[in-house]
């Protein structure tokens, strides 16, 4: 195997005026579990489409193992494709649809039906081997989906919102089981999806996609805790922005508090704080706060309750409120609606983003 | 129990407002197509007078015997021949075309429906005449291949006028529904089929036309039909001569006068026809 498993270098994909993909460089490892998250229209699924050979790239370079695709027909690619309604064939058997594959690749009919049996074995589908799609739940159509496409062996796999059409519980187990195959299989996964927690909890690297553009490309961690722009931080879970000017290694609020947290940004300049509301804790007035944390005084304006958690919205003296999770744990305080509490934070949890 | 009952008035007074909604209908064709179809069977029955007259007394099967004899088994021959050719050539045209259509933009789909509909809005009897002055040894076909130093063309009253007027009168009915299997196509089918390896061919062969085949066959019954009973068509583009059924039946009633065995002619016809729908839509039935 040469070079990456995907490679896409300035690929734009435009629909006459308008511009699905613009200009994305992105590199895909061998083995890789990598998520292409954003909301719909972001220009994921055309991504993902382009790299499984449905469309051309207006402009650009890809590769896969390191050979340019150029408009290579996708039966000559060595990707297969989940699609989002799985698209099985509704004519054919759960084997059929299995074995379409490998017969269109003329492999001697001994070696399909042990192909076709082994992964039917791992996806536990043997024995509604004979049944048709119309026969079968929603879970076990997704998992002849992945049987047809994984029965191939590609060296990457294309997975468009495969859970997409399932209900939560089985969504989450789906999940797990998903991230089991690919580790077991050590296929490279590239999985478009519009759902943060999906793309957290299963991928080694996820690139957040919006208009077009690819924002932010890291691990979970790195996208969650270190988002770079406003639009990252506020499409993956829960979270506080505050406005405030630059000033000297120290941003002033609003509110004139000035807080010690450095930008690289000119003095002066309008500077955006992302904050997680886990990443902020609430202390009694009088009581110590961490060391090297940084504290608002505030006023408990509202509370929810979650049931592992309860989520508080503090006024301390800023246009919005600041929202602060606290676990419902038996040692952490519960603060009623206008008590009045410290918010205390460490600095490090802070990011600068962009707009 | 008192709740069961209800829900039986319930399903009762829908069954009776489903009825009564399809009253008119009912009564329509009854009166002017079960009625009619049964007076046709009936004279099938009866006995030509030496004056050409249908006398409905001495119920006999003479004229369904001459239904079993040599010319008229020959002209269902040949009639179900011409029939079968028409439906294939029809299909062979429509269906790359249907296919074109269903993959264009919708707004680009309605034009170009429209279009295969425009022929619709004149008379079928005065585009029968066009095509007769268009195929005839001085219509514009001929005159072209005079130009081009050829022969006049010798195409009216041939067997070939025949099918080509039928597949140009018929072809819209096999177009309509082949292009409502494939516009109903889920495309992602033919993607996944891509996807995994198959060439557009194959594709085509393993996925699309299997899941038409509903529209093959919808469009085949709608073709062949109204081809094997055709009377306008074979009367003035084939001249009457060698007959198909249509005009043999006209001739029947027309000009031998001989009312029973037109029925009984008609009546076969109708039975074929029927055999021969059941027949084909379970054959469809088993692909889909």
């Amino acid at each position: 195997m040469s070079g990456a498993a995907v490679e896409l270098a300035g690929v734009t994909k435009r629909f006459g005026e308008v511009t699905a993909v613009d200009a994305i460089d992105l590199t895909i490892g061998h083995g890789e579990f990598f998520s292409l998250l954003g909301p719909s229209g972001c220009g994921k699924t055309t991504t993902l489409r382009m790299i499984a050979g449905f469309e051309h790239p207006t402009e650009g370079s890809l590769r896969i193992n390191g050979e340019e695709m150029g408009l290579l027909p996708p039966n000559r690619r060595p990707v297969n494709t989940v699609f989002q309604s799985y698209a099985l064939f509704p004519h054919m058997t759960v084997y059929d649809n299995v074995a379409f594959g490998l017969q269109m690749r003329k492999l001697g009919s001994n070696e399909v039906a042990q192909r076709v049996e082994r992964v039917l074995d791992q996806v536990q589908l043997r024995q509604r081997a004979d049944a048709r799609p119309s026969q079968l739940s929603g879970g076990q159509r997704q998992r002849v989906a992945l049987a047809r496409a994984l029965v191939n062996e590609p060296e990457v796999l294309l997975l468009d919102e495969p859970l997409g059409a399932l209900d939560l519980k089985l969504r989450q187990s789906m999940q797990v089981e998903l991230k089991d195959l690919q580790e077991r299989v050590g296929i490279t996964f590239i999985y478009v999806t519009h759902d943060q927690e999906e793309a957290l909890t299963m991928s080694d690297r996820i690139g957040v996609m919006d208009a077009g553009n690819l924002l932010q490309v890291g691990t979970p961690e790195e996208i969650y805790e270190r988002p770079t722009s406003r639009f990252v931080a506020s499409f993956i879970g829960d979270i506080n922005f505050i406005d405030a000017v630059a000033a000297g290694g120290s941003v002033r609020l609003a509110s004139g508090v000035e807080l010690p947290i450095s930008t690289d940004q000119p003095d002066g300049s309008e500077v955006t704080l992302a904050l997680r509301p886990e990443r902020l804790e609430l202390f009694d007035l009088d009581e110590p706060i961490p060391d090297g944390h940084i504290r608002l005084n505030g006023k408990v304006s509202r509370r929810m309750y979650y049931g592992d958690s309860y989520f508080y919205d503090v006024d301390v003296g800023l246009p919005e409120p600041l929202e602060a999770r606290e676990e419902n744990r038996p040692d952490v305080e519960v603060y009623e609606v206008g008590e009045e509490a410290i918010v205390a934070w460490d600095p490090a949890a802070t990011n600068v983003v962009t707009d | 129990m008192v709740m069961a009952d209800l829900e039986a008035r319930a399903e009762r007074a829908a069954s009776r407002r489903g009825f009564l909604i399809g009253l008119p209908a009912y009564v329509y064709l009854i009166l002017f197509f079960a009625i009619p179809l049964l007076i046709v069977a009936v004279y099938s029955f009866a006995t030509r007078t030496s004056t050409g007259a249908t006398a409905l007394s001495d119920w006999n099967l003479d004229a369904w015997a001459r239904v079993f004899s040599a010319a008229p088994a020959r002209v269902f021959v040949r009639s179900f021949l011409l029939a079968a050719a028409t439906t294939v050539l029809c299909l062979v045209f429509s269906y790359p075309f249907a296919y074109w259509i269903a993959t264009r933009s919708p707004k680009v789909r309605s034009l170009l429906l429209v279009l295969v509909m425009i022929p619709f809005w004149s008379n079928f009897l005065v585009r029968t005449y066009a095509m007769k002055f268009l195929l005839g040894s001085e219509g514009p076909l001929s005159i072209i291949s005079q130009l081009l130093g050829g022969e006049p063309v010798r195409l009216l009253f041939t067997v070939w006028a025949v099918l080509i007027g039928l597949v140009y009168g018929y072809m819209p009915f096999m177009i309509l529904p082949l292009y409502a299997a494939l516009e109903r196509m889920d495309w992602s089918l033919v993607e996944a089929a891509r996807d995994l390896y198959a060439g557009g061919w194959d594709a085509f062969r393993k996925v699309t036309l299997p899941l038409s085949m509903p529209g093959v066959v919808a469009g085949s019954v709608l073709v062949f039909i109204p081809a094997l009973g055709a009377y306008v068509v074979p009367a003035i583009l084939g001249g009457g001569s060698p007959p198909y059924l249509g005009d043999y039946i006209v001739l029947q009633f027309l000009t031998a006068r001989n009312w029973p065995f037109g029925s009984a002619l008609s009546v076969s016809v109708m039975l074929i026809m029927l055999i021969a729908t059941i027949f084909y839509f379970r054959r469809g039935g088993r692909t889909l």
